[in-house]
């Protein structure tokens, strides 16, 4: 990596309803690299991912994403963030969906077409967001966040409930986005995903357990299977 | 403040209501049946009708407008477009502004219909003309819009946001003078409703029905309104916060 990661956070708590989320937790995302965010539901991705994006109240510590504290005017237009749960206007049709965000980011309408396309939706422009499937829509908001042609990606579960073939393509790419210099930070609680990262950090209970790649878990755990080799990590540090 | 994403907000809102007919059909038709209801309802007593049916063509808006947006915004608040759109480069003045035009463009063709129907079919009349009640309606509208944005923000689901209505709206109109004069009422509801922007609401459109002369008071009543609109705007834009817990 040239120096500077694309995502720096350090000694980072965020204190939600009184109880710990995150607990002093240090990591580094490097540029152009997918990176996956993995752990059980409820270990704190999406605060951390909320926290980057800078719309979560910190308690203390520091998020820099691209030299910039997280949260900066200057950064709206260089950070993407796509939600868990889909964030689409459902009364909206798709092409309208991306049309009202494209003007406020300032995209033009040939990248419309071209996203609805990259996102497997094409024909689909004129359906109204509220009649689609969960995993339409969900590929409407990740098409959306993709409209500015952003320089760092948060993508919260992008993948869940999507069928393998489109889950492979949309898999390849973001990564294709990262050869072209993106940064991808993509969270998953479906282990076997942490296959297609070029990293991984691996979260339980508001903290990062390990930060790593997948072969690299493979060798430490000795495990191929890399759910198996997440639960043997748990078992040797709670040993 | 970027022309563009106002533009881009106020199209956005306006495009989401233009899906939903029946929405639509509600707010142009609903004020006018009532109208119509409350002059048969005062056949007998058709001064009755002539007297509150003027302020009520100025005050349909407002109602009507204080609902729609607080559930407009708070569906906006929880399905997470409000989090994304905070992340954008877009400034909370972008988002007010814009839900002000959309919703003024409503208003005035609500205002406009109620005030035709009133006026030329229903035979109400105000001494300072029916443009003056249309433009005190629209901006009665805004205030309502304006009152909906910033309790959008006390609720969490939309059973929620429509009992805002009862109490926050009902105690205004009970208040404003349209049902009784204001000094007939006790002395601490009287005072109370000298703090009630609804108060100069119905007071600028009452004047302006009337035939005395619209004098100082009138003026009076339509800075305050203008000024409520605006402290509640302010206080919408308090509510939106980039960062949540």
């Amino acid at each position: 990596m040239n120096g500077r990661p694309a995502i720096a956070v350090s000694e980072l708590t965020v204190v939600r309803g009184g109880r710990a989320v995150l607990n002093g937790l240090t990591l580094d995302v490097e540029p152009g690299h997918v990176t996956g965010l993995l752990g059980p539901s409820g270990c704190g991705k999406s605060t951390l991912m909320r926290a980057i994006v800078g719309v979560q109240i910190v308690a203390s510590g520091a998020v820099t994403v691209l030299g910039e504290p997280a949260g900066s005017a200057s950064l709206r237009r260089r950070v993407g963030y796509v939600t868990q749960a889909p964030s689409v206007y459902g009364d909206l049709s798709i092409e309208e969906n991306l049309r009202f965000f494209a003007s406020v980011v300032g995209a033009d309408e040939r990248r419309i077409a071209e996203l609805i396309d990259t996102v497997g939706l094409a024909g689909l422009e004129g359906r109204v967001a509220g009649s689609l499937s969960g995993g339409q829509r969900s590929r409407v908001s990740l098409a959306t966040a993709l409209l500015g042609r952003p320089a760092v990606l948060v993508l919260d579960e992008p993948t869940v409930g999507l069928d393998p073939v489109l889950r492979a393509e949309l898999w390849r790419d973001f990564h294709e986005l990262a050869a072209a210099g993106t940064t991808l930070l993509i969270s998953s609680h479906v282990m076997e995903e942490a296959a297609e990262c070029d990293e991984v950090i691996l979260m339980r209970d508001g903290a990062v357990l390990r930060q790593t790649t997948p072969d690299g878990l493979r060798a430490e755990t000795g495990e191929q299977d890399l759910s198996r080799a997440f639960l043997a990590l748990i078992e040797h540090e709670s040993a | 403040m970027s022309l563009v994403v106002t533009r881009a907000i106020a199209l956005r809102v306006l495009w989401q209501i233009r899906r939903d007919p029946r929405t639509i059909a509600l707010l142009l038709i609903v004020p006018v049946v009532l109208l119509a209801l409350l002059k048969w309802v005062f056949a007998g007593e058709p001064s009755v009708f002539l007297s509150i049916g003027v302020p009520l063509c100025g005050l349909f808006p407002f109602i009507v407008m204080f609902l729609i947006t607080s559930i407009a915004m708070l569906r906006e608040r929880t399905t997470g477009t409000l989090e994304r759109l905070m992340t954008l480069p877009m400034s909370r003045l972008d988002l007010l502004v814009g839900y002000a035009i959309a919703f003024g463009v409503l208003a005035t063709i609500q205002a406009t219909i109620v005030c035709t129907v009133g006026f030329v079919a229903l035979g109400l009349d105000a001494a300072h003309g029916v443009w003056l009640v249309g433009l005190l309606a629209i901006g009665n509208a805004l205030l309502g819009m304006a009152l909906g944005l910033a309790a959008s923000a006390f609720a969490r689901t939309e059973f929620q946001a429509v009992q805002f209505m009862p109490a926050l709206i009902f105690p205004q109109l009970l208040l404003c003078g349209i049902f009784i004069e204001r000094a007939k009422m006790s002395t601490a509801l009287y005072w109370l409703s000298w703090a009630l922007p609804l108060t100069y609401a119905y007071d600028a459109l009452a004047r302006a029905t009337g035939p005395a002369p619209l004098g100082a008071w009138f003026a009076v009543d339509v800075l305050v309104t203008a000024a409520g609109t605006i402290a509640a705007l302010a206080l919408g834009a308090a509510t939106l916060k980039r960062r949540t817990a």
